[in-house]
């Protein structure tokens, strides 16, 4: 069945319609919408709370009280999963789909993946396609790229991203510049993935965001998922992709749980999501982060305010477009990051609309990151170097005074 | 199938102790084997051949190996490893030149010295195996096929270079003859050889295809103090890739002497301990290293696994045309000089009637009038133009990612001009 590549619009969409009430079914198909109608229509719940009074639907006429008839008319059938199973999911497709795609990394074969997501793919694709790699990240980055310009296309886990700081020659040197100074005579089709980010007192080294520190290599992309949806989606995507990209999960969303389409999609690589359309200002983040936006937001609406969330989604380039777009419709912007204050995500976003957007801005960007301190382990200390929802409130009234 | 490889004594003794300073050259030997003397025949003692890390003597093999003629070459052979090391070594002169008068620019690192490694395995390899370098890539590139007129235009920077102007020196790619780089880090370019016997078993093993193709990695005895060089010895040993790691002990590393660096300077023994055959083979000697050569590629094309082989060679030239090249003895540069795998070549063909003066000094004027026009197609190549500066970031160019007005990067006309934002 042909996939259909669902834009950032589509993806909310689709989140929407699985925290939804079946009852109160919006009654288009996403497939037959023309694009128009498509954009800008949809609200997600923020997390996984479905109560009726979050959720807010700008056309409303077209609410369908049937279940039964409204399913008939959507053509999409959804099945519920948790967010690591939804990227096993995408690579087991991907995998069926070309026997060239191939998994390598520390316990991805017969441990099924120290966070489930390989689980049972080496029992059925065998122990060379699902490869248990010894403890060498530069070297089995470094393998799977040569495996790459030789004609697989490898998914190289790293067990946490943080240990990928030791395949840092590799991914900056080789994936990303061979195509270059081979003078594009070899692809190095990658996908580079593991999880990231601030955990449950994890402590400061498997507490990275690496993010800040590949962005600057030429030649590679980067994308955050932050739900099941997008998880399967850019998976596909990525593999799919003749690009090396590196795939960002969180450690503390690898439990969420939403319906997603039965029928094969994936997720542009290169698009922003649209989460929650707004009037008054822009919040632009990504991974973890989307959920303490999505908190503030409940907050926030209470306080009569009407913010505009994007889950920036593509990293590496920045979706300049859909950005690009809210800015000129709010005109003030706040900017949620997990990553570190200097030199992260948001460090270089805020540069790219200064630079692309300065005269729609009514104030100057807001960046919210984490404190540049490595992460504690104590609890309390932990909470503190994250943005928190109530942080994110108080810059939004601070930005829309 | 138990391999010719048999534990042995190996050629050095086990030195507990070293000399304070240099490395001492094992005893001369003759120039080549089977040509003045008589070898005994050795009987293979197959049980210990069969033990999982052979540990082997060069002068074994070919001993089992000598057919009853005593040569090891025929006459094409030899003129074709005899070219190929004329090419080599004219090619890396006339860089020497070009540098000098200005046509090639930042860090050149020549081969001089160094020929019969790369003949001595690239010659037996097929078009569809890969070879992995490292900066010093010229003449790998050359013995596997690519052009000397792709390699200097490389070298000049010009856009009818194999990798377009683009990669320069240290970064020689050919998709067409499998040469996959041209690494400028030491160490880096060991794991993508890996890869690429991955591939090669994967392709046999999963997708079912016919594929014998073996990897043969080059790099010197400074990078086998790096760890991707041991990570690389464990996972091709672990999941018996068919590979060959080929080590050019040219016992400097820029200044740094081998022994000054390595606590136990026997690169082949490391091999044993991952569980793989280790071989130290006079590198001077072209037919010596195709002889080990041989042997290490029929073993992983039979998937029996990797080998390490440890050349003793040694480069004439400073470690890049920016090196002084002082701190090596004159003494050490002259006994290496009269090695000179060419000379020693000639030598032998011509002794053994294989081929006469006349013949060799024809082929040594072909490479010339190569390599002359080589330099002549280079410096009438064009240099890229500003296009081409965005061109090749990203196979997709997509990957640069939408603009602000709703459209790909790529798709705006200023950026196949080179000029666009991205």
């Amino acid at each position: 069945m042909a996939a259909r590549i669902h834009g950032g619009a589509g993806a909310g969409a689709a989140t929407a319609l699985s925290t939804f009430n079946p009852k109160k079914l919006v009654a288009p198909s996403r497939t037959n919408l023309p694009a128009i109608t498509r954009s800008k229509r949809y609200i997600v719940a923020s997390g996984s709370d479905a109560s009726n009074k979050s959720l807010r639907v700008r056309h409303s006429q077209k609410l369908i009280a049937n279940a039964a008839v409204a399913v008939c008319l959507l053509s999409l059938i959804l099945h519920e999963l948790l967010l690591f199973e939804a990227l096993q999911e995408g690579l087991e497709e991907e995998m069926d789909r070309d026997p060239h795609v191939c998994v390598m990394g520390e316990d991805v074969g017969h441990y099924g993946g120290s966070y489930k997501v390989t689980k049972g793919l080496a029992d059925k694709f065998g122990d060379l396609r699902v490869l248990d790699t010894p403890i060498c990240e530069n070297a089995f980055t470094g393998m799977g790229i040569g495996a790459a310009m030789t004609g697989l296309r490898p998914v190289i886990e790293g067990m946490n991203m943080g240990f990928l700081l030791l395949a840092f020659n590799q991914i900056s040197n080789n994936c990303g510049m061979l195509h270059y100074t081979s003078g594009g005579q070899f692809t190095i089709p990658v996908v580079i993935r593991g999880p990231g980010g601030v955990g449950r007192q994890l402590g400061a080294e498997h507490s990275q965001r690496l993010e800040s520190y590949f962005q600057s290599i030429p030649g590679i992309q980067m994308v955050a998922c932050s739900t099941p949806y997008n998880a399967k989606g850019l998976m596909k995507a990525a593999i799919r992709s003749e690009n090396p990209v590196i795939l960002f999960e969180h450690v503390l969303l690898y439990n969420l749980k939403e319906k997603i389409p039965d029928e094969e999609y994936i997720c542009n690589l290169e698009e922003a999501e649209m989460v929650r359309p707004g009037e008054h200002i822009t919040i632009l983040t990504y991974s973890r982060m989307r959920y303490h936006v999505m908190q503030a937001a409940k907050t926030l609406v209470n306080k009569g305010y009407d913010p505009e969330v994007i889950d920036i989604r593509s990293l590496k380039p920045f979706d300049l477009y859909t950005i690009g777009n809210s800015v000129k419709k709010t005109h003030r912007v706040l900017i949620v990051e997990e990553c570190m204050r200097t030199g992260g995500i948001g460090a270089s976003l805020t540069a790219a609309i200064n630079e692309n957007f300065h005269d729609y801005l009514d104030a100057p960007v807001m960046c919210l990151s984490s404190q540049d301190v490595p992460t504690p382990y104590a609890g309390t200390l932990e909470e503190w170097t994250v943005v928190q929802p109530a942080q994110i409130v108080t810059a939004v009234e601070q930005l829309c005074q | 199938m138990a391999t010719a490889f048999s534990p042995t004594i190996p050629l050095h003794e086990n030195r507990t102790s070293l000399p304070a300073t240099r490395l001492v050259p094992p005893p001369p030997s003759s120039a080549f084997l089977g040509s003045t003397r008589s070898l005994p025949i050795r009987r293979l003692n197959h049980a210990l051949a069969a033990r999982r890390s052979p540990v082997v003597a060069v002068q074994e093999i070919v001993k089992e190996k000598k057919p009853t003629n005593s040569l090891l070459i025929t006459k094409e052979e030899g003129l074709v490893l005899y070219e190929d090391m004329i090419l080599g070594r004219s090619f890396e002169d006339m860089c020497a030149q070009m540098y000098y008068r200005g046509k090639m620019f930042g860090f050149v690192h020549l081969y001089n010295g160094q020929e019969a490694v790369s003949t001595g395995f690239i010659k037996l390899l097929t078009q569809s195996d890969s070879v992995v370098s490292t900066y010093r890539d010229h003449v790998h590139a050359l013995s596997k096929g690519v052009s000397a007129r792709a390699v200097m235009s490389e070298l000049f920077g010009k856009v009818t270079g194999c990798c377009r102007g683009q990669g320069g020196s240290m970064h020689m790619f050919s998709k067409e003859h499998n040469v996959l780089g041209g690494f400028a880090f030491i160490g880096e370019g060991i794991p993508v050889a890996t890869g690429a016997a991955f591939t090669s078993k994967y392709k046999r093993e999963v997708l079912k295809q016919d594929c014998d193709d073996v990897t043969v990695a080059f790099f010197g005895d400074g990078t086998c103090n790096n760890g991707q060089f041991y990570e690389c010895l464990n996972m091709a040993a672990l999941y018996k890739l068919p590979i060959i790691f080929v080590v050019e002990n040219n016992l400097w590393a820029i200044g740094m002497s081998h022994l000054r660096s390595t606590s136990d300077p026997e690169i082949w023994k490391k091999g044993p301990a991952f569980g793989m055959p280790g071989v130290h083979v006079d590198g001077m000697d072209v037919l010596k290293v195709r002889e080990v050569a041989k042997e290490a590629v029929t073993r992983a094309r039979r998937g029996e696994g990797p080998t390490l082989v440890e050349c003793e060679t040694y480069r004439f030239r400073g470690h890049s045309l920016a090196d002084p090249d002082e701190l090596r003895d004159a003494a050490e540069k002259a006994k290496y000089a009269a090695r000179d795998p060419i000379t020693a070549l000639k030598k032998y063909l011509i002794e053994n009637k294989l081929a006469n003066e006349a013949e060799l000094k024809s082929i040594e004027k072909k490479i010339d009038e190569l390599v002359e026009e080589a330099v002549e197609f280079a410096d009438a190549s064009p240099q890229p133009g500003r296009s081409q500066l965005l061109e090749n970031v990203f196979a997709d160019p997509k990957g640069f990612g939408i603009g602000p007005d709703g459209r790909y990067r790529c798709e705006d006309p200023k950026f196949t001009e080179g000029t666009a934002q991205v």
